[in-house]
C-alpha cells in the first residue's frame, strides 16, 4: 500500500528527543513501554542471576542473607510490576487501536501519563538500594509483620507500587474505552481479534482489583509511618488481613499477567498453522470466564493460615482450570491440520503452550489441600510460578517480539538466530525450572539464603546451569535485535499473510494509522481481502 | 433546533469522557472497598467495641478514649445530603440553560463541601484518640481521612467547573463536565453515608 503524506504533517516537526519525550502516539507511547519493560526484564534477569549464584553450592556466602532478601524481593517486584504487567501495556498501547482500525486510544494524554508515571516508579522502587537498611526485602507478597520490620527502602517500595497501580488502573480505563466506542465499521465485538478480547478481560481486572492492591499498601503505609494498628493483632489487627487484601489484587494480577499473553499467541498459532482460530467464541467465552473466576480464588494462597475455607477456594481453584483447559484446545484444535510452518514466533507460541500446559498442571496439583499443605512455601510453587510467568508469558513476549517486529520496526529479526534464541531459552528454562519441582516435593523452603550440604545440592547446580543457559539465549536475540536494525527498513504489510487489522497498513504504520480500512466481515479481515473467495465465513 | 446543535456524539449516548469517568468511579469504589473490608474484619475480630480492652496503661494515663461525638458528624452528614441535592438542583437548570442557576448551585455545593470539611477537622481536633490509638483509632481516621481527601478533590472538582461555569462555557446541550462532578459530588455522599452509618450508627 503507498504511504501518502499527510497534509500538514511537516508542520508539527519537532526534534526527535523532543517529540519522543512528548508524544502521545499510542504507536510510540507503546514502543516505550516496550523499551522499558525490556530494560526491568534485564534489571530483573541479572537480579535472578545473583539469586541462583548464591544458591549454586551448599552454605554460599556470596551475598549477605539481608542482601539476598532484597535480591529476591526486587527480582520479583521488577519482573511482576516493571515488566510483565506493563510490557502487557506496551503490546496493547501498539496494537490495540489497530486492530479494532482505530487512529489512536481514546483519551491520548491520559496514555501519555500512564506510561509516564512508569519511569519514576521503577526509580523509587531501585533507590532502595540507596538509603539505610537498603530496599525492600519482605519478598513481593510483603507480608505483615515482616513488611513492618524493614527499612525505609520498603516505603518507597510501597510508594512506587502505589504509583504503578495508578498508572495500570487509568491505563484499564484507556484500553477498556477504546474498545467499547472506538472500533471500526463492522468491527463488532465478536469480530475483535483474541488480543484485544485478553486486553479488555485483563482491563477489567486491572480496573477493579488494582485498587484494592492501593487500599492495602496505603494501609501497611500506615501502620509502617502513622502508627496505624492494620496489621498488627496487639492493638485490634489481623495480619491475616494483610494476606486477604492482598491476594484479592494478586490473584486477578495473576491473570492480568498471563490473559494477554495467551491473546498474543492466539495471533500467532492460527496465522502458522494456517487456519482460524479453532473455537473463537469458546476462546472469548473461556476468557470471560477466568476473569470472573478469577476474583474468587485468592485464599489459595492461604490454604495453611487456617483462616479460609478449604474446600470453598480448593473447588473454585479446580474449577478456573476448565476455561483455561478450553484454551488449551482451542489452541491444539488450531494446530491440528493445519499447514504449520515452524517459524521463530510459532516455535514460541508452542513453547508456550506446552510449558504453560505443566505450569497449569502443578498449579491444580497445588489446589489440592492436603498437598498444598505439603508443598506451601517450598520450591514446588517457585517451579509452578515460573512454569506459567516464564514458560508462559516470557515466551509470549518474544513470540510477540518476533511477530510483531516487522510491523512496528519494519524490518525481519534474523530467523536462524530467532531459532537458537528459543532452543537455548527453551532448554535452560527448563534446566532451571524443573529441578524445583523436585526441591519443593523435597521440602527446600522458598526464600531461604542458604541450605546446608543435604542433598539439594546437584539439583540448585543444575538449576544455576539453567538460569546461566537463558542469560546466555539473550545474546542472539539481542543479535538479532542490532542486525535488524542495521538494515533498512523493507518490510511489507503484511510479511506473514496474518489475519488481523494493523497488517493491512505500512509497517510502520503511518502517524495516522490506516489509509484506508479494509472491510471487516468476519474476525479475519486480511483473509477475506486475500480471499474473497471464501470470504463471508466465520463470524 | 436542538436537534442542529447538539453534537454527534451526544445521539450515541454516553460519551467516551463518561464512560472513563464512570470506569474510573468503579475503581474507586473498589478502593474504598479495601478499606471498609478492613473495617469490617476489626470489628468482627474484637472482642468488645470500641475495643477499650486494647488499650495500655500509658494510653489511658495519657487520656485516650475511644468515644465519638455523633452530634456535628450528623449535622455534617445533614449538610453534605443537602448539597448534592443543591448539586443535582444546578444540573437541571443547565439542562434548562439557566447559567445564573447552575452558578450559584455551584457556588451553594461548594460552600456547604469547605463547611463540611471544616467541621471534619474541628471533630478531629476534639476527639480524645489519635491514629494510633488500637485499630479503633487506625480505621476511623483512615477511612475518614480518605473521605475527607475526596470531598476536598469534589470540591475542587466543583471549583473548575464554576470557574468554567462563570467563562460562560456551558449550555443546555454542552454540559457534560457539570454531569461529571455532580455525579463525582453524589459518589462522595454515598461513601459518606455508609461511613457514617458504620461508624456512628450499628451498635456497639
Amino acid at each position: 500500500m503507498a504511504t501518502v503524506a499527510a497534509p500538514g504533517t511537516q508542520a508539527y516537526a519537532r526534534p526527535a528527543l523532543l517529540d519522543w519525550l512528548t508524544t502521545v502516539d499510542h504507536k510510540k507511547l507503546g514502543i516505550l513501554y516496550l523499551y522499558f519493560t525490556m530494560f526491568f526484564f534485564a534489571v530483573g534477569g541479572i537480579l535472578a542471576l545473583l539469586v541462583r549464584t548464591q544458591l549454586a553450592v551448599a552454605d554460599s556466602s556470596f551475598v549477605s542473607n539481608n542482601a539476598y532478601n532484597q535480591i529476591f524481593t526486587m527480582h520479583a517486584s521488577a519482573m511482576l510490576f516493571l515488566f510483565i504487567i506493563p510490557v502487557w501495556a506496551g503490546f496493547g498501547n501498539y496494537l490495540v487501536p489497530l486492530q479494532i482500525g482505530a487512529a489512536d486510544m481514546a483519551f491520548p494524554r491520559i496514555n501519555a501519563l500512564s506510561f509516564w508515571l512508569l519511569p519514576p516508579a521503577g526509580i523509587l522502587m531501585f533507590a532502595g538500594f540507596l538509603v539505610e537498611g537498603g530496599s525492600a526485602n519482605a519478598g513481593w507478597t510483603a507480608y505483615s509483620p515482616l513488611a513492618q520490620q524493614s527499612g525505609s527502602g520498603m516505603d518507597l517500595w510501597i510508594i512506587s507500587v502505589i504509583i504503578l497501580g495508578v498508572s495500570s488502573t487509568i491505563g484499564a480505563a484507556n484500553f477498556m474505552v477504546t474498545m467499547f466506542r472506538m472500533r471500526a465499521p463492522g468491527m463488532t465485538m465478536f469480530r475483535m481479534p483474541i488480543f484485544c478480547w485478553t486486553m479488555l478481560v485483563t482491563a477489567v481486572l486491572q480496573l477493579l482489583a488494582t485498587p484494592v492492591l492501593a487500599a492495602a499498601l496505603t494501609m501497611l503505609f500506615i501502620d509502617r509511618n502513622f502508627g496505624g494498628a492494620f496489621f498488627d493483632p496487639n492493638t485490634g489487627g489481623n495480619a491475616i488481613l494483610w494476606q486477604n487484601i492482598f491476594w484479592f489484587y494478586s490473584h486477578p494480577a495473576v491473570y492480568i499477567m498471563i490473559l494477554p499473553g495467551m491473546g498474543i499467541i492466539s495471533e500467532i498459532i492460527p496465522v502458522f498453522s494456517r487456519k482460524p482460530l479453532f473455537g473463537y467464541k469458546a476462546f472469548v467465552f473461556a476468557t470471560m470466564a477466568i476473569g470472573g473466576l478469577g476474583f474468587s480464588v485468592w485464599a489459595h494462597h492461604m490454604f495453611t493460615t487456617g483462616a479460609v475455607l478449604l474446600p470453598f477456594f480448593s473447588f473454585m481453584t479446580f474449577l478456573i482450570g476448565v476455561p483455561t483447559g478450553v484454551k488449551i484446545f482451542n489452541w491444539l484444535g488450531t494446530m491440528w491440520r493445519g499447514s504449520i510452518t515452524f517459524t521463530t514466533p510459532m516455535l514460541f507460541g508452542i513453547g508456550f503452550v506446552s510449558m504453560f500446559l505443566i505450569g497449569g498442571i502443578n498449579g491444580m496439583f497445588s489446589a489440592v489441600v492436603p498437598i498444598d499443605f505439603a508443598i506451601h512455601d517450598t520450591y514446588f510453587v517457585v517451579a509452578h510460578i515460573h512454569y506459567v510467568l516464564f514458560g508462559g508469558s516470557v515466551m509470549a513476549v518474544f513470540g510477540g517480539f518476533y511477530y510483531w517486529f516487522p510491523k512496528i520496526w519494519g524490518r525481519k529479526l534474523n530467523e536462524t538466530l530467532g531459532k537458537w534464541h528459543f532452543g537455548l531459552m527453551l532448554i535452560g528454562f527448563n534446566l532451571a525450572f524443573f529441578p524445583m519441582h523436585l526441591l519443593g516435593l523435597d521440602g527446600m523452603p522458598r526464600r531461604i539464603a542458604t541450605y546446608s550440604e543435604s542433598g539439594w545440592e546437584a539439583l540448585n547446580f543444575a538449576s544455576t546451569v539453567g538460569s546461566f543457559l537463558i542469560g546466555v539465549s539473550m545474546i542472539p536475540f539481542l543479535i538479532a535485535v542490532v542486525a535488524a536494525f542495521m538494515r533498512p527498513k523493507d518490510q511489507p504489510d503484511d510479511p506473514w499473510e496474518a489475519n488481523t487489522l494493523e497488517w493491512g497498513t505500512t509497517s510502520p504504520p503511518p502517524v495516522y494509522n490506516f489509509d484506508e480500512l479494509p472491510e471487516v466481515r468476519s474476525e479475519r479481515p486480511l483473509f477475506d481481502r486475500r480471499h474473497p473467495d471464501l470470504a463471508g465465513g466465520g463470524h | 433546533m436542538a436537534a442542529i446543535e447538539s453534537s454527534p456524539r451526544h445521539e450515541e449516548g454516553m460519551s467516551n469522557g463518561m464512560l472513563g469517568f464512570i470506569l474510573f468511579l468503579a475503581s474507586e469504589v473498589m478502593f474504598f472497598g479495601g478499606l471498609f473490608a478492613a473495617y469490617f474484619i476489626a470489628r468482627a475480630d474484637a472482642q468488645e467495641w470500641p475495643p477499650v480492652n486494647l488499650l495500655t496503661e500509658e494510653q489511658i494515663a495519657a487520656g485516650v478514649q475511644l468515644e465519638m461525638h455523633v452530634g456535628l458528624p450528623a449535622i455534617a452528614t445533614a449538610i453534605l445530603i443537602t448539597s448534592s441535592i443543591v448539586i443535582q438542583w444546578a444540573e437541571f437548570q443547565i439542562k434548562k440553560g439557566n447559567q445564573a442557576g447552575l452558578i450559584w448551585g455551584l457556588f451553594i455545593t461548594l460552600a456547604m463541601g469547605v463547611i463540611f470539611l471544616a467541621m471534619q477537622m474541628y471533630d478531629y481536633a476534639q476527639l480524645d484518640f489519635g491514629a494510633g490509638d488500637t485499630i479503633y483509632g487506625t480505621t476511623f481516621y483512615t477511612l475518614t481521612g480518605f473521605h475527607g481527601a475526596h470531598v476536598f478533590g469534589g470540591a475542587v472538582f466543583i471549583l473548575i467547573v464554576l470557574l468554567r461555569a462563570l467563562g460562560g462555557q456551558f449550555s443546555a446541550q454542552r454540559h457534560e463536565a457539570v454531569r461529571a462532578c455532580s455525579i463525582y459530588w453524589h459518589f462522595v455522599d454515598v461513601v459518606w453515608i455508609a461511613l457514617f452509618t458504620i461508624l456512628y450508627i450499628v451498635p456497639e
